[in-house]
């Protein structure tokens, strides 16, 4: 079980909480951490470089480093794990989240509780992203959520009560149509005789889900993961959630967590059901064309930071449904890039916002100005955040957008073209909401004096930045490594299933 | 007259010998010595839970008695054995109550009557014969009305026992009353000739019978709407009684029905009870969460939250298979060690302060953190939050139900499933409580006792394992036989 590398995603946060408990103090609880998060990140770089290899080397394999462990042999559900370029992206994702936010909370209060559920929340991020099987992939999927209540309730700020309990029984209520449809799923996993399985790659191989029970497993799964994906009309736990959340836990949340909704609609939902995906599309294009348009306009009255980027986030994890949603590669590919992309650009703004309240006390942008002057390094962070979510170009925003709106257009019926365009003035729209808040709050008159007195960013803060802008970066400037890695994933195998181009 | 058939008896006498030790140890032991009554009876127990599990592990078929009116099978062990567990848990936990001033005169009913009520509890698990299980039925009510008056210095406790024996005696009589229509309709009281001649008369006596039957054990498990005797009496009982009401006897009853339903009513199952049920499960589910949300003494709160369990439970009897069957026993042993733990918790800070309501567990984590952990394990757990064991129990249990593949199960689970959502929404207030609300800390920080603390333990480690480590649920999946 342990020569299977997938398996140190798990084992190591595992670890992390092992010694947590043993901590005296909050360096040691820092140490492990720190420790602990940059081990993820080199074994996801190491399984990144050895995952390139191995393609290279020519192995076309839908998923690799596969393992299977019986677990509930009666049921026949089996630990199985294994990753394609996109698993492997998130994992990335995930790992450079979980690192810039253990700098992020560096000084928060009752740090052992804390990390403790963060940890454990990553635990289920980790879980998630190298799961196979449906059971094991749903059980982390809810280890993932329930920590943010008590995240959120313990640490957060505002209505924190209100808004933790919102969250957390909408994202479990999206949970138990889920379920739903993942038994459904098992039931109809297999002809009728054969042994059933939760096994995704299995399940796509027999193809047994009959056209009928589609129609009724489809909006299940994709309803149940899109909640998370903050699909409309079921996103509103996502700008109260993000408000009332710590700093390292809307990173978290909207970097990763958000993540888990898109990657669950398209590993489960479309690819185990392609027909009932290919027909009840329109359905749900509808919807998140709905969340792409409305969560920017939203976005544009808010006056509270942290609402203006939850909102943005809505309309950002919008696209990236509406890309999937489109079935074809270019699309599909700029949705994983939309999600790598808008996991580390947000996880930068909720960072930048969670240190500049720190210092103001204040997150309302009528009540701050002029912040260019007093702390120069956050704000041009800031402004290069904002820079990455308009589009601009050399930076992530600008790649994953471009990719979508040429995958969506590549549909040439007048459905797909209208919502096409639509979501495309989302762009503008975003431009508008980011250079009013950098206009106001960064290059206006100092509206506070007391803000004189405040200091830049600290060392720690520093270093949990700059990892996310060199990130962000890189995706800009080097586009087509991470879209050649995400897109041998749609091996043909897969379109085969899908029954598209 | 052939002895070898006691041999399948092998519990009940294992049980039995305990009792008589327990009884005469508290009759001619000197009064001293009564202290170490509970510990005594607790080894004693442990050890008939050990050595009631042996021949079931090595796996033997199904043994009959007395002309076929008793039947033991694995899976049939294995649900006495899970009771064992509770009992011996729920007998740990007892201590600091059974030491308390006014229990020293009734220490040894206290520890006779549960042995005698759980004796009850194995008939009607083990009847395969009207008449057997209503003894059994009988054993396991009477005394209990005894038991939840124990606390005979407070009005709440009286009232209570009123409350149930009335209920116990009036759901008896409809019980018998649909015994009556189902004698005279199959001229017999044996399952398995009932079974064979009512398959192919449906009438409308039939059904009516039916429907007393299910509401006679509805009473006992507490199914809406027969539920209303619940939250009276488990707030009455003795918190110790509470919880062996809410854990032993419901999970002795839950198992008894579904042998009833499979074994005796199976070849009607279509027709008649598969549709009364799920209007009962609908129905308990619901309510059972839309009251518990409201209350604020923790044990209505647990008593309401039990109901809505109840209807779980049920969904294993009305998939009418064997995953049903392994899940719903392997829910009753995660129910056991999830309620317990809470039950563990209020027990500990109602003997060290006196307090129930949930206003006063507030800021619980800022004085007593192991409690408050141990505490929001229980509430995961019973809401079904992965990894704990609650929700490895209502994730079989679905997919056992769901085995049936018609839309309407699909619709009961789906009704299950948000269901789920309010139960978590109530469980979530405790937590809150004792986490997140502004620090009020109305209970000082307290030392809890040596056996608190053990039953403690071993519940958390119950609720943290089971789940996790597959060998339970696969095991009892393996001895499951409809």
């Amino acid at each position: 079980m342990f020569s299977n590398i997938l398996i140190y995603f798990v084992v190591i946060p595992l670890l992390m909480l092992a010694g947590l408990a043993l901590c005296k103090n909050i360096k040691q609880i820092r140490a492990v951490a720190v420790v602990g998060s940059l081990a993820l990140t080199a074994l996801s770089v190491y399984l990144l470089v050895d995952f390139l290899a191995l393609r290279a080397a020519g192995d076309t394999a839908p998923m690799l480093y596969l393992g299977s462990w019986e677990w509930f042999g009666p049921l026949n559900i089996n630990l199985s794990v294994g990753v394609d370029g996109i698993s492997i992206a998130m994992l990335l994702l995930s790992s450079i989240i979980v690192f810039a936010g253990s700098f992020a909370s560096w000084t928060i209060d009752q740090p052992k509780e804390f990390f403790l559920w963060l940890i454990l929340l990553s635990t289920g991020v980790f879980g998630f992203f190298i799961s196979i099987d449906l059971f094991t992939m749903f059980m982390f999927y809810e280890v993932a959520l329930i920590p943010m209540y008590l995240l959120i309730g313990v640490w957060g700020s505002g209505r924190k009560e209100y808004s933790a309990m919102k969250l957390t029984l909408m994202l479990m209520g999206g949970s138990a149509f889920l379920m739903l449809g993942l038994i459904g799923i098992y039931y109809h996993s297999a002809p009728v005789g054969a042994e059933r399985t939760w096994d995704l790659l299995e399940i796509a191989r027999n193809g047994s889900i009959s056209t009928g029970w589609q129609y009724f497993l489809f909006p299940m799964t994709f309803v149940g993961f899109g909640v998370l994906g903050a699909m409309f009309p079921f996103h509103t736990w996502s700008p109260d959630g993000h408000a009332s959340a710590p700093t390292a836990v809307s990173m978290l949340h909207a970097g990763v967590l958000m993540k888990l909704g898109g990657y669950g609609c398209f590993r489960v939902a479309i690819y185990l059901m392609p027909e009932a995906a290919h027909d009840l599309a329109w359905i749900f294009l509808v919807l998140t064309g709905i969340s792409v348009v409305y969560g920017a306009f939203s976005a544009c009255v808010q006056t509270d930071l942290k609402y203006i980027n939850a909102y943005s986030s809505v309309s950002h994890c919008g696209l990236v449904l509406f890309a999937i949603l489109m079935l074809n590669t270019t699309a599909m590919t700029g949705a994983i890039m939309q999600m790598l992309s808008h996991g580390l650009m947000t996880a930068l703004f909720f960072a930048l916002i969670g240190q500049i309240y720190g210092r103001t006390h204040t997150r309302d942008i009528t009540k701050m100005g002029g912040l260019m002057q007093i702390m120069p390094y956050l704000s041009v962070c800031y402004v290069i955040a904002g820079m990455a979510s308009l589009g601009l170009p050399g930076l992530s925003g600008f790649v994953a957008e471009m990719t979508i709106f040429v995958g969506s257009f590549a549909h040439t019926d007048m459905f797909h073209r209208v919502f096409t365009v639509l979501a495309c003035c989302s762009i503008v729209i975003t431009a508008v909401y980011i250079l009013r808040v950098v206009g106001k709050l960064l290059f206006g008159p100092v509206q506070d004096e007391h803000h004189r007195q405040l200091t830049d960013a600290t060392w720690w803060e520093r270093v949990s930045t700059v990892t996310l802008i060199v990130c962000v970066a890189a995706i800009g400037c080097f586009p087509n490594f991470f879209a050649n890695l995400i897109r041998a994933t749609f091996t043909p195998e897969i379109f085969t299933v899908l029954g598209l181009n | 007259m052939d002895y070898s058939q006691f041999l399948a008896m092998k519990q009940e006498i294992g049980l039995l010998v305990v009792f008589l030790l327990v009884f005469l140890y508290d009759t001619f032991m000197p009064q001293r010595s009564g202290k170490a009554l509970p510990v005594f009876t607790t080894v004693l127990m442990l050890a008939a839970t050990v050595a009631g599990f042996f021949p079931c592990l090595l796996g033997t078929g199904s043994m009959s008695a007395f002309a076929g009116m008793y039947e033991t099978s694995p899976i049939v062990c294995a649900i006495k054995g899970v009771l064992n567990i509770g009992v011996v848990i729920v007998l740990i936990q007892s201590y600091v109550w059974a030491d308390s001033a006014p229990m020293q005169q009734r220490r040894g009913e206290y520890l006779e009557l549960t042995l005698l009520t759980l004796f009850g509890m194995y008939l009607m698990i083990s009847a395969r014969h009207f008449l057997l299980f209503v003894i059994g039925l009988e054993t396991a009510s009477l005394p209990l009305a005894t038991m939840v008056a124990l606390d005979k210095d407070h009005y709440e406790s009286r009232e209570a026992a009123v409350k149930y024996i009335l209920t116990a005696i009036f759901s008896s009589a409809v019980f018998m009353m649909g015994l009556s229509y189902v004698y005279g309709l199959s001229g017999s009281l044996y399952f398995n000739d009932i079974a064979v001649n009512i398959a192919s008369q449906m009438s409308p006596l039939l059904i009516i019978a039916m429907v007393f039957v299910m509401a006679g054990i509805g009473f006992k498990l507490s199914l809406v709407p027969f539920h209303l005797w619940t939250a009276d009496v488990y707030q009455g009982a003795p918190t110790s009684v509470t919880s062996y009401l809410s854990v032993i006897s419901k999970g002795s009853a839950a198992f008894a029905f579904l042998v009833i339903l499979a074994q005796a009513f199976g070849t009607i199952y279509a027709d008649t009870w598969e549709w009364m049920l799920y209007a009962l499960i609908v129905l308990t589910i619901t309510i059972g969460n839309l009251f518990a949300m409201r209350q604020r003494n923790m044990k209505r709160f647990l008593a309401f939250s039990s109901v809505s369990q109840a209807g779980y439970i049920m969904l294993g009897v009305i998939a009418f298979n064997v995953t049903g069957m392994a899940s719903l026993v392997y829910y009753i042993l995660v129910y056991i060690f999830s309620n317990l733990a809470a039950f563990g918790v209020i027990q500990a800070i109602e003997n060290a302060t006196g307090k129930l309501s949930m206003d006063d567990y507030k800021g619980l984590y800022k004085t007593n953190p192991r409690l408050s952990f141990a505490m929001m394990l229980a509430m995961f757990s019973l809401a079904g939050i992965p990894p704990f064991a609650g929700f490895f129990s209502k994730f079989f249990i679905f997919t056992g139900a769901i085995a049936q593949r018609s839309v309407a199960i699909y619709v009961l689970v789906l009704i299950a499933l948000i269901n789920t959502i309010i139960s978590l929404y109530y469980y979530l207030l405790v937590v809150k409580a004792m986490f997140i609300s502004p620090d009020e800390c109305v209970i000082p920080t307290f030392k809890s006792a040596c056996s608190e603390r053990l039953g403690l333990w071993i519940t958390v480690a119950g609720i943290i394992l089971l789940g996790i480590v597959s060998c339970v649920y696969n095991w009892l999946s393996g001895i499951a036989v409809m």
